[in-house]
């Protein structure tokens, strides 16, 4: 009796059922394709157009060079004038404007003294110059939004006024890597490479075990000398195929589509993704162990997809987060698998330097393939 | 295999399973000789799932001994599993695989190389007619075809005793005579059979049989025996008021139950009463003019004097 025959069996069998199951064969091209589109052209954290409105108490020529050159940056857009404050407020309010400008009546005198025009050099502790130009009132609940219009707060001033710059030497220099032009879709598509395969392996294999025994097969089955470890392995290997063949297509479209560079080796990409593929696989079969019936076998799955992008570090700054959630975190396999991605597709890492990510993603395979050998039970009761 | 078991494919002892609080199977002792075809006769819900499912290790006894095959279950289970057949009650094999692929499935899962694959699977499709059909997926076929896929899958690797849970229950009266014409074929070859139904014509074609009620063992014997041995007389009454005859008969307190059968009324008359036939031509509603004639008893009468119930009278499970 050879084991690996049993294995092969087994794959064998659930690659012609889901050759036959045409809407899931479909699924697997078309969640990486439909996701890696849409968000890729959708998610950007560079805010463009924000729409502002403004209340301007000086009803000058100057006002209206001032509204231009901050369009002009292209941050905002002004939509809306407004007479008064409260009008102005209840716009914010009710999200017909993100922000407004009030600028007000002695704006000139102020802008003659802001020191970014270099008018002179005026003292600092002068307080009649240290007054600013004009005011934003901001809807600060969406901290992307807040900070964007932070961001116009040291905006120069010097065409205003048509003036040369007054050059200042900044306090520190920033060199931007692997990513100059700050485009968001370069980090992305590598982190969606991670929680696309995050949902679709959990998905097809939480479903592996409870479908047999939803469909009657698992009395059979069980009566056979086919063994838990066996029947586990056997449920995985073809998936592990079609998941490289997710990462495949997510990281040659976003080449292709948005031009994010492939630096790293292929080789090494690939061993980083068999080992995620693998650990993915087995969390789905533990989940199939345990769910009842499909149906709990789904809730499952997003039970852990959700802190697989939220936490992961696929959306948010994994070193932002409290101590507890890097805990929760680190446990999870996407996030080890989005620093590796990240890691040798932008960077050009070796993996050898990252070896804790990847003897984590081992274990968590592992130990998964025990847990779920062993929670499965050749027995009805 | 030397231990004295050997002429015996089952035996157990005071077997027992219990879920939650109800007994599903009570102190069942049990001998299936070896080469036999052995009956588990009862109505649905009566533990003859239950007792197939101890017998072939898919559910651990709350108490008893069993020894299958010489194996001690649940301890050998795994081993036992080479040497066993069984065949679900609902059909348990892949609906989107072909009868072909179900079986090489089968075949490969029990370590057959490819030669004894093709060579077994071909085999099998002959003895049970599927091989026009061998491409077609098991999903799309009718229910005697599934029965016969299900029996070739469960005899692939020429098993030497088979379960079969209620095989026939899906299947019409020509299909389910040709299913025992291979059952006696497969008993012919030395396998020894243990089949649950409820059905009495499939009973009275096993050699032995044990009748089932709530989870205890009733009577049991080949049903020759059980049939000489019921404890009961049947008489069958000609008479012109059936339906009140029998509502006043099935009230005396010696009468175990009587049947309508077309014109004649089927009474069972405990054995306590000397001459059934004078007991009841002197009952008041019986008339001179009726006829009474004792018949020889049929498995049905063992059954009704056992159980006090008809066998397909059960709720479905």
């Amino acid at each position: 009796m050879n084991p690996f025959v049993r294995v092969g069996a087994i794959a064998a069998k659930e690659l012609l059922q889901l050759k036959r199951d045409k809407m899931t064969f479909g699924m697997i091209v078309m969640i990486p394709l439909i996701q890696l589109l849409l968000f890729g052209f959708a998610i950007n954290t560079n805010v463009r157009h924000l729409p502002v409105g403004v209340v301007d108490y000086s009803h000058s020529g100057l006002s209206r060079v001032l509204i231009q050159t901050i369009s002009a940056t292209q941050v905002v857009t002004f939509t809306r004038h407004f007479t008064n404050l409260p009008e102005a407020e209840q716009a914010i309010a009710s999200a017909e404007v993100r922000a407004v400008l009030i600028i007000p009546g002695d704006v000139s005198q102020r802008l003659v003294r802001n020191p970014s025009v270099g008018m002179g050099s005026p003292s600092a502790s002068d307080a009649e110059t240290s007054r600013p130009v004009a005011q934003w009132l901001v809807d600060g609940s969406d901290t992307i939004v807040a900070g964007a219009i932070k961001g116009l707060r040291g905006m120069p001033l010097v065409e205003l006024l048509d003036k040369p710059a007054n050059r200042q030497t900044p306090t520190f220099e920033v060199t931007l890597l692997y990513n100059p032009e700050q485009r968001t879709v370069v980090n992305i598509v590598p982190g969606l490479a991670a929680v696309i395969l995050t949902m679709t392996m959990i998905m097809f294999t939480s479903a592996a075990i409870v479908r047999e025994r939803e469909r009657g097969n698992m009395e059979m089955l069980i009566t056979t000398p086919v063994r838990p470890i066996e029947l586990m392995i056997g449920k995985i290997l073809p998936y592990i195929f079609i998941g490289a063949l997710q990462v495949a297509i997510i990281l040659g479209l976003g080449f292709l589509l948005f031009n994010v560079p492939l630096n790293g080796s292929l080789l090494q990409l690939a061993l980083a993704t068999l080992l995620f593929i693998t650990a993915s696989l087995t969390l789905g079969l533990i989940i199939s162990t345990i769910a009842k019936s499909q149906l709990q076998s789904m809730q499952m799955t997003i039970f852990v997809l959700l802190p697989s992008i939220l936490l992961s570090g696929f959306m948010f700054p994994y070193e932002g987060m409290p101590l507890a959630a890097q805990y929760i975190a680190e446990a999870l396999p996407a996030t080890h698998f989005m620093r590796l991605i990240r890691g040798v597709v932008l960077k050009d890492v070796e993996i050898i330097n990252m070896a804790g990510d990847m003897y984590w993603l081992a274990l968590f395979t592992l130990g998964g393939l025990a847990v779920a050998s062993i929670r499965f039970k050749k027995r009805l009761d | 295999m030397t231990s004295p078991s050997a002429s015996y494919a089952i035996r157990a002892e005071k077997l027992s399973r219990r879920f939650g609080d109800t007994l599903a199977v009570q102190d069942l002792d049990l001998e299936v000789e070896t080469g036999r075809i052995y009956g588990f006769l009862g109505p649905n819900g009566c533990g003859k799932t239950t007792t197939i499912r101890m017998l072939t290790g898919l559910l651990q006894p709350s108490a008893g001994r069993v020894e299958v095959l010489g194996f001690n279950l649940p301890d050998d289970a795994e081993k036992l599993r080479l040497h066993i057949g069984y065949m679900t009650q609902k059909f348990s094999l892949y609906d989107d695989l072909t009868i072909e692929e179900n079986l090489r499935f089968i075949a490969r899962i029990y370590g057959l190389n490819a030669r004894a694959q093709k060579q077994r699977i071909e085999e099998l499709l002959s003895i049970y007619g599927l091989q026009a059909k061998a491409k077609q997926f098991a999903g799309s076929m009718s229910g005697g075809q599934r029965q016969r896929l299900s029996l070739a899958a469960a005899t692939l690797h020429k098993p030497k005793l088979l379960f079969l849970d209620e095989p026939t229950s899906a299947v019409d009266p020509e299909n389910r005579r040709e299913f025992w014409e291979q059952l006696f074929d497969l008993s012919d070859q030395g396998t020894s059979i243990l089949v649950s139904t409820h059905y009495m014509d499939e009973a009275e074609r096993c050699h032995k049989l044990a009748i089932l009620e709530n989870g205890i063992k009733r009577a049991d014997g080949s049903p020759d025996e059980l049939m000489q041995q019921m404890g009961s007389s049947v008489v069958e009454i000609s008479s012109s008021e059936l339906r009140s005859l029998k509502q006043i008969l099935i009230a005396l307190p010696e009468i175990i139950s009587a049947a309508q059968l077309g014109a004649r009324l089927r009474v069972l008359v405990k054995d306590s009463v000397g001459d059934p036939v004078g007991f009841l031509s002197q009952q008041p509603s019986v008339k001179p003019e009726d006829q009474l004639n004792r018949v020889r008893p049929s498995l049905e009468d063992v059954f009704v004097t056992c159980t006090g119930v008809r066998a397909d009278s059960g709720e479905q499970p």
